[in-house]
């Protein structure tokens, strides 16, 4: 049924039709709509849930751990500084192998206070061992919070959800939100292999000496491309059932394009409008949107941006000493092509400022007159900063 | 008084504890008195490493390696998957050194504790960091030498009073135990058993590596801490109710001080000093218990 929902509430919604059954969360600006729409429905009986009220996203994540590894569903959200907080906890979810799903809004870093969307807060995480999804909309958040769990479960990996602070949490939208039975005919039981168990005792994590942790390591490395050669087949049977598709990148007119425009969010959709309207100047732009980050779909985005004569980066994010993360993640992607195209990266819209139709158009312009960068980034609209002696 | 507890082992032999180390007998006399039934949530300390590596286990129970910090969180979660499925009989067990209890993992258990998680928190306390190495914690006691509290800079602060912290949550129940008392300890565990809610138990654990003692003292040193005072036993129900298990014909503290390597640099003035403050801390705990003080 089609309901108008924040995205904050699309994620509730999801984790709700996903039969979750223990959330643990803390609050921070701006994920607090979604935790607070599941408190309600854990309260209100519509789902069979335990939510578990900690004190820090530190305990949040760690209580996961506990329910996971005794073998349920488990769902957590937080933003920033909460994902700051835990990060020690990201690598062990991961190297426990279990397969719990986060939301995360982005949020800029402090010092200076900003609630606003920045994504360095993620990427940050990037060498976590989770995967890691870009959402658009409200109804790819819901869609993607369901397809997570199928495809996390299926390799043993914890995922997690990006949305954009305020443009994707709390923006209201038309979402259809399907039917719990057309959910559970996705999403099957949560059966782990292995879990806490008196009638079947193991231990859970214990020291492992030199000789066996690379293995381990390794296991993860293996159940990272088992996700990528899951994904297709994940995303067919959801298409199968829903009639949506998304792609671990979608490619809009990347074919036959000069230039191609590289983005990951809700600058996507404005991306969007500019793409039509320079094309329909009989400008040959294209634009690829990075959806999924980890596993990083190399391939695909070697094919689609392979042919291109440029191809100009948007990072809302900054690898500070080095350069925005998805333009470097793209160049490490294409540089072993032989002719692969130069990669031009530009930093926008840092905590939280707009990235207008024209701060688009403006990059596009910048990409068609320069032959090849002169610099690994590009900070568009800054302002002049007179620093007083 | 003869021990009740079970004749079956949930401990195997050939676990990798030090020669008289406390923290090993005060595990076996735990799970022989709560069963098979336990999950356990072990946060990091020197049990991390007595339970075995990959691919082996010490122990009979599923156990659940955790970060240093968050044994009052993963218990958390534990119980709360275990109600959901509809198991209630599967009792949730963490069982954390002092310093995953007393500084680094405090804020996830006073979290757990102020929620009343239904669980029993284990701190087996051999005042120290020992796993990596004898650095001080805030549980290290006044006057002891540790490898970050070297030659004068001995450590000068009290020790933290955690059984106090916690019954400040109005904690269902709180015990201290020690491996000298056996029959005291199993009491305790059972009414831990037998209590819902949080539950804390707080047992003093030797530790002849960390302390300077040689091993065969190492219940010897337990005993006294109790005969002097300096570990009284008692429990505190629902945050009020204290009663004083032992009550001791005051030993001086002096010869306690003199058997361990780790109290070697103190003088006969700073002994008179620590034989004041655990006198004070005595009156302290029997004018809460509502005994006439002298
Ligand atoms: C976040 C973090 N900091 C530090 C450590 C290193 N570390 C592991 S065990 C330990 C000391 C444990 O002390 P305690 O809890 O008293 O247990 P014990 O080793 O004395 O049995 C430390 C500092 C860690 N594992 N994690
Ligand atoms: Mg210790």
């Amino acid at each position: 049924m089609k309901r108008v929902l924040e995205g904050s509430q699309a994620v509730a919604e999801a984790v709700r039709l996903s039969r979750v059954a223990v959330i643990s969360a803390y609050p921070i600006t701006p994920q607090t709509h979604i935790v607070e729409t599941l408190s309600d429905f854990c309260a209100q009986g519509k789902m069979n849930a335990r939510f578990l009220r900690v004190e820090s996203e530190h305990s949040a994540l760690a209580s996961l751990i506990g329910a996971a590894t005794t073998g349920v569903r488990a769902f957590t959200a937080t933003s920033g500084q909460g994902l700051a907080l835990m990060h020690e906890v990201l690598h062990w979810t991961s190297g426990a192998r279990l397969p719990i799903v986060m939301a995360e809004v982005n949020r800029a870093l402090a010092p200076g206070w900003n609630i606003w969307i920045d994504q360095t807060d993620s990427l940050a995480q990037r060498d976590t061992g989770w995967i890691q999804f870009y959402c658009e909309s409200g109804q790819e958040v819901l869609d993607t919070v369901i397809q997570s769990y199928r495809l996390g479960e299926e390799v043993n990996m914890p995922v997690m959800v990006v949305l954009d602070a305020f443009f994707l949490s709390h923006t209201y939208e038309p979402v259809d939100v399907p039917e719990q039975e057309e959910v559970d005919r996705f999403l099957p039981p949560f059966v782990p292999k292995f879990k806490a168990d008196p009638a079947a005792p193991c231990a859970f994590g214990p020291l492992v000496p030199p000789a066996a942790y690379m293995e381990m390591r390794h296991s993860m490395a293996q159940a990272m491309e088992e996700a990528l050669r899951c994904y297709p087949a994940m995303e067919e049977a959801f298409e199968g059932l829903f009639g949506r598709r998304y792609g671990m990148v979608e490619a809009v007119h990347c074919e036959g394009s000069d230039i191609v425009l590289v983005t990951t969010g809700t600058v996507t959709s404005t991306c969007r409008q500019v793409l039509e309207e320079l094309r329909g100047k009989g400008e040959k732009v294209g634009l690829l949107k990075l959806r999924m980050f980890r596993p990083f779909p190399t391939d695909e985005i070697r094919r689609h941006l392979g042919g291109a004569k440029k191809v100009a980066v948007i990072d809302r994010n900054f690898s500070f000493g080095a350069s925005g993360i998805f333009a470097q993640e793209i160049r490490a992607a294409l540089c072993n092509e032989p002719g692969h195209p130069p990669v031009f990266g530009f930093v926008a819209g840092i905590g939280g400022r707009d990235v207008t139709a024209d701060t688009l158009k403006g990059i596009y312009e910048h990409v068609k007159a320069k032959e090849s960068p002169d610099r690994e980034s590009v900070w568009v609209g800054l302002q002049e900063v007179r620093n007083e002696a | 008084m003869k021990l009740e507890v079970l004749d079956r082992e949930y401990m195997y032999p050939g676990h990798v504890a030090c020669p008289g180390c406390g923290a090993a007998i005060a595990m076996r006399f735990l799970l022989k008195t709560l069963g098979e039934k336990v999950i356990m949530v072990l946060p990091a300390c020197c049990w991390s490493v007595i339970a075995g590596p990959y691919p082996q286990s010490t122990l009979k129970i599923p156990v659940i390696h955790s970060a240093f910090e968050t044994g009052g969180a993963v218990a958390t979660g534990v119980r709360a998957a275990l109600d959901i499925q509809g198991d209630t009989e599967t009792m949730v067990v963490t069982w954390a050194g002092d310093g995953g209890t007393f500084d680094i993992g405090f804020q996830a258990l006073s979290g757990a504790v102020e929620r009343n998680e239904n669980f029993i928190y284990v701190c087996y306390d051999n005042e120290a960091y020992m796993n990596t190495g004898v650095q001080r914690s805030s549980s290290t006691p006044y006057g002891a030498w540790t490898t970050t509290t070297p030659g004068r800079e001995w450590k000068k602060m009290r020790k933290k009073n955690i059984v106090e912290a916690l019954v400040a949550h109005r904690i269902p129940y709180a015990a201290t135990a020690n491996i000298a008392f056996p029959e005291d300890l199993v009491t305790k565990v059972k009414k831990a058993r037998d209590t819902k809610g949080s539950r804390f138990l707080h047992i003093f654990a030797t530790c002849p590596t960390g302390w300077r003692i040689p091993s065969e003292m190492s219940v010897r040193i337990a005993r006294m801490a109790v005969q002097t005072n300096i570990f009284p036993l008692y429990e505190v129900e629902d945050g009020v109710r204290y009663t004083i298990n032992y009550k001791p014909k005051e030993f001086p503290v002096k010869e306690y001080f003199h058997l361990q390597g780790r109290f070697q640099h103190l003088t006969d003035e700073d002994l008179d000093h620590i034989q004041d403050m655990v006198n004070e801390d005595w009156q302290l705990l029997l004018r809460k218990a509502g005994e006439r003080t002298p």
